[in-house]
């Protein structure tokens, strides 16, 4: 017996089904005008070439047909790949659209209204890589999209729920190794630990001591605000500009404060 | 039903295995059938505090891989007939203990006892999530320093969120503070966290104080469980943690330095 057979008998499975919750940005069109679509993407690639990059995407064509304009999916799929995107679905789409999507393989209908997949902002950065790591439990609470902000040219990626976003509230305590993710504003009215991580893309509110790190607007809204009963923070962030405990002058510390950003700088005031 | 409680910690070495067969024992003698089950696989040593080392035949891990019964297993205590212990192997592997097993086991148990103590081993890996999963009540071990409190932080994270009761939505896991090997002259010259400072971190009910006391190697040493020692200011302290989560109001002791009776209200803050 060879030795690869014998690898293979002695392995009890060869794969495993997962279920998971996938998140990918929702391409929306609304003109047919391939050259122009590839235009705005570049330009968006060219600000957040991170956040693009490799990106798996599914393609909305219901603007489209909406307003009677026909476009090829094998021709979209094709400039998508040439850019560096990786169409993944297509929904929305006529019965011709949904024909030359399934000669490419590429799965219709995806990513159905109420599935939590979100629309990407085209202003967003992935600064905060970890906020995609979230704790399951948190994960599934929060289902509202991304705010987007509107863009010139003819792609807008904004997102198809439009659902607001709602703010999420905790009771209890968040204890060292919690982690826990909003999508829109956070209210927190125990403690937070050391060693527990909050995120936020809106503002976060922690009605108590403060003792962990806090992270507001990490999908890059800069207009993001922390307040906070008693700041002993590891960490405070918005938008991706922090601070460290080292960094927290004895005056605001232990005290009731808000946190925001002025020119890229944490300004930390004393709530008076 | 029983009523199931895990003793955890986190860390290592702050008292889990002491707490658990004093509060086992404390439980029995107040007329309460009572289990205690070693989680620790491998380290097996609840059965030396409890002095019955030398009557193990079958252990945990039998009786989950169903080589033995419970009533094969399970160990009268020698100095109370309503206590039993439930052994842990010392030769098995950690991955022995499954999650359907120890629930299995914890059902059967909860028709026949009133209470089940489980003594969770150190760490925050499976053998400490199996010991707290079907939990209804936690005693949660931590001494006066930064890294056991932090240690505890992060215990009552997980039972917030990956025990049973969380799992289902349920009434949380009640969760009490025991701080233990408390000295409070090494608290006076700010060697150790005092009380206060390990209630601002945690914000518990503080279910009781147990002073670091020679008495409890001693009774380690002859295999009695520490809450026997009446004399003994730990067993007096275990023996108070006992009547507290029975629901006695006991005022707390043990906080200061023989001198001054240090009264003041305790518990979680609201
Ligand atoms: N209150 C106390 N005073 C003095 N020594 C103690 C006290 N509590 C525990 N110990 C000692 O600390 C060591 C660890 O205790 P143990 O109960 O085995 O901890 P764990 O189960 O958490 O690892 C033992 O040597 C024990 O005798
Ligand atoms: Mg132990």
């Amino acid at each position: 017996m060879s030795t690869a057979s014998q690898k293979m008998t002695t392995s009890s499975s060869v794969l495993e089904f997962k279920s998971s919750t996938f998140f990918s940005p929702i391409l929306i069109l609304y003109s047919n005008d391939l050259a122009a679509i590839e235009q705005s993407l570049q330009d968006k690639i060219n600000r957040a070439p991170d956040f693009f990059r490799n990106s798996p995407l599914i393609i909305d064509l219901r603007e489209l047909n909406k307003s009677g304009l026909d476009i090829s999916v094998i021709e979209v799929t094709g400039m998508l790949r040439k850019i560096g995107m990786f169409p993944i679905g297509v929904r929305g789409g006529n019965e011709q659209q949904n024909k030359q999507a399934h000669k490419l393989s590429i799965p219709v209908d995806a990513g159905r209204e109420n599935d939590s997949v979100i629309a990407a902002s085209i202003t967003a950065s992935r600064k905060e890589s970890g906020a995609r790591a979230l704790e399951q439990r948190f994960a599934e609470q929060s289902e509202s999209s991304n705010p987007s902000s509107p863009s010139a040219g003819h792609v807008e990626p904004v997102s198809t729920l439009a659902e607001p976003i709602r703010s999420m509230l905790i009771t209890q305590p968040v204890r060292s190794g919690q982690r826990i993710y909003a999508r829109g504003d956070l209210i927190v009215m125990s403690q937070v630990s050391a060693g527990a991580e909050i995120m936020a893309e809106g503002n976060i509110h922690v009605y108590n001591t403060l003792r962990g790190r806090a992270l507001a607007g990490v999908q890059g809204n800069t207009a993001a605000r922390i307040f906070c009963m008693d700041l002993q923070a590891e960490l405070i962030s918005i938008s991706g500009d922090y601070k460290t405990s080292e960094h927290l002058t004895e005056q605001t510390q232990k005290k009731p404060v808000q946190v925001y950003l002025q020119d890229h700088a944490l300004i930390i005031k004393e709530i008076a | 039903m029983a009523r199931i409680i895990v003793v955890t910690s986190g860390k290592g070495g702050v008292g889990k295995t002491t707490t658990s067969a004093a509060i086992a024992m404390g439980l029995a003698k107040r007329g309460h059938k009572t289990a205690v089950i070693d989680f620790d696989v491998g380290l097996r040593n609840l059965d030396l505090i409890m002095g019955c080392e030398r009557r193990v035949v079958y252990d945990f891990v039998n009786v989950i891989n169903g080589e033995a019964s419970l009533n094969q297993a399970l160990i009268r205590d020698k100095n109370c007939n309503l206590l039993y212990i439930l052994p842990a192997s010392q030769t098995r592997d950690k991955d022995a203990l499954t999650l359907e097993g120890v629930g299995r086991i914890l059902e059967e148990l909860s028709k026949d006892f009133q209470y089940i103590v489980c003594d969770s081993p150190a760490g925050i890996e499976k053998g400490a999530y199996l010991a707290l999963y079907y939990a209804d009540d936690a005693f949660v071990v931590t001494n006066p320093e930064v890294s056991s409190v932090r240690d505890s932080d992060r215990m009552l994270g997980i039972l917030a969120s990956k025990s049973r009761r969380a799992e289902r939505n349920e009434e949380p896991v009640k969760e009490y503070l025991l701080l233990t090997r408390y000295d409070p002259s090494r608290v006076k010259s700010g060697e150790m966290l005092g009380l206060d400072d390990v209630q601002d971190i945690l914000s518990l009910q503080l279910l009781g104080i147990i002073p670091e006391s020679k008495s409890v190697l001693t009774a380690s040493n002859s295999g009695i469980p520490v809450i026997l020692d009446e004399k003994s200011e730990a067993g007096q302290a275990y023996e108070d943690v006992v009547a507290r989560y029975l629901g006695e109001d006991r005022p707390h002791r043990f906080i200061e330095d023989k001198k001054g009776f240090f009264r003041k209200l305790f518990g979680g803050k609201s």
